[in-house]
């Protein structure tokens, strides 16, 4: 069950993400983007990490995505003109790097990692995942937590300024 | 249980899609989903392995990185809106201004 489950998933999450990378519709890219976010989240659901997850849903794929769709929607984008010799020799090129990155990556996978402390499958917890995970978050990762908000207020404060309208300085001097 | 080697091999292949996106498409906009996807390649990385250790560290270090991400796609597209206004394009190839 749980490993048709997974491979599934996988496939799902292979197809929309060759498909991202494909279409030639920014639109039609972020919404197959979305499709492998939320493969991804059952991925992550069948690994037990059930808070991220879910997070991963409510995050990325709602949040992030509809970031992404706004901006597209925003810029007006026309579909990609994609031709000419050069564009066609960068794509060769790009194809080429990305087979032999994978066959480095089969390489890798292949030769079988040291496995680490292979405990026997977990005791249940007696908790949940997304408690489990509250109680690591803020204690032993409470300083790194901290410095997150930090990031993220940098994050807007910044984003506010780049995307603020410059067409128009007098405006702004008169308010 | 799923053997983690699966799990390692489709993060690697999502992380090389995303390379491949990246190397082959002009669309700055594609381009930043494509890297969505090399940062999700790395976080099932993460949680195969939290998985393999039973340890929960992975998954908070997951939770980090989902952090960075959303702050990176903020910052990201408010650059290439404004890239937009002032060069009437999204296409990588003709924001060449820094070409020698």
């Amino acid at each position: 069950m749980v490993p048709g489950l997974f491979v599934g998933f996988g496939v799902l999450l292979v197809a929309t993400a060759v498909m991202v990378i494909l279409h030639r519709n920014p639109v039609t890219s972020a919404l197959f983007l979305v499709l492998s976010f939320c493969s991804l989240a059952g991925i992550y659901l069948l690994l037990q990490a059930e808070f991220l997850g879910m997070v991963q849903i409510i995050v990325y794929a709602g949040a992030i995505m509809v970031l992404f769709l706004f901006v597209i929607m925003y810029l007006n984008l026309q579909h990609d003109v994609e031709t000419g010799a050069q564009i066609a020799v960068r794509r060769g090129i790009g194809w080429m790097v990305g087979a032999l990155l994978l066959l480095f990556g089969a390489l890798l996978v292949h030769r079988g990692w040291a496995p680490g402390p292979v405990t026997p499958a977990p005791a249940e917890p007696a908790v949940g995942n997304a408690v489990a995970i509250g109680r690591v978050l803020y204690s032993r990762f409470l300083f790194p937590f901290e410095i997150t908000s930090v990031l993220l207020l940098v994050a807007m404060v910044g984003a506010i300024v780049l995307a603020k309208s410059r067409t128009a300085p007098n405006d702004s001097e008169a308010a | 249980m799923i053997p983690i080697g699966w799990t390692l091999a489709l993060s690697a292949v999502l992380f090389c899609i995303g390379v491949v996106g990246v190397l082959v498409r002009r669309n700055a906009l594609v381009i930043f989903m494509s890297i969505e996807l090399m940062l999700n390649a790395a976080n099932l990385a993460f949680v195969a392995f939290a998985r393999q250790m039973n340890s929960l560290d992975g998954q908070v270090f997951v939770f980090f990185v989902m952090t960075v991400a959303a702050a990176e796609v903020a910052v990201g597209l408010a650059i290439i809106v404004n890239v937009f206004r002032l060069r009437e394009t999204v296409f990588v190839d003709e924001i060449n201004l820094l070409k020698g």
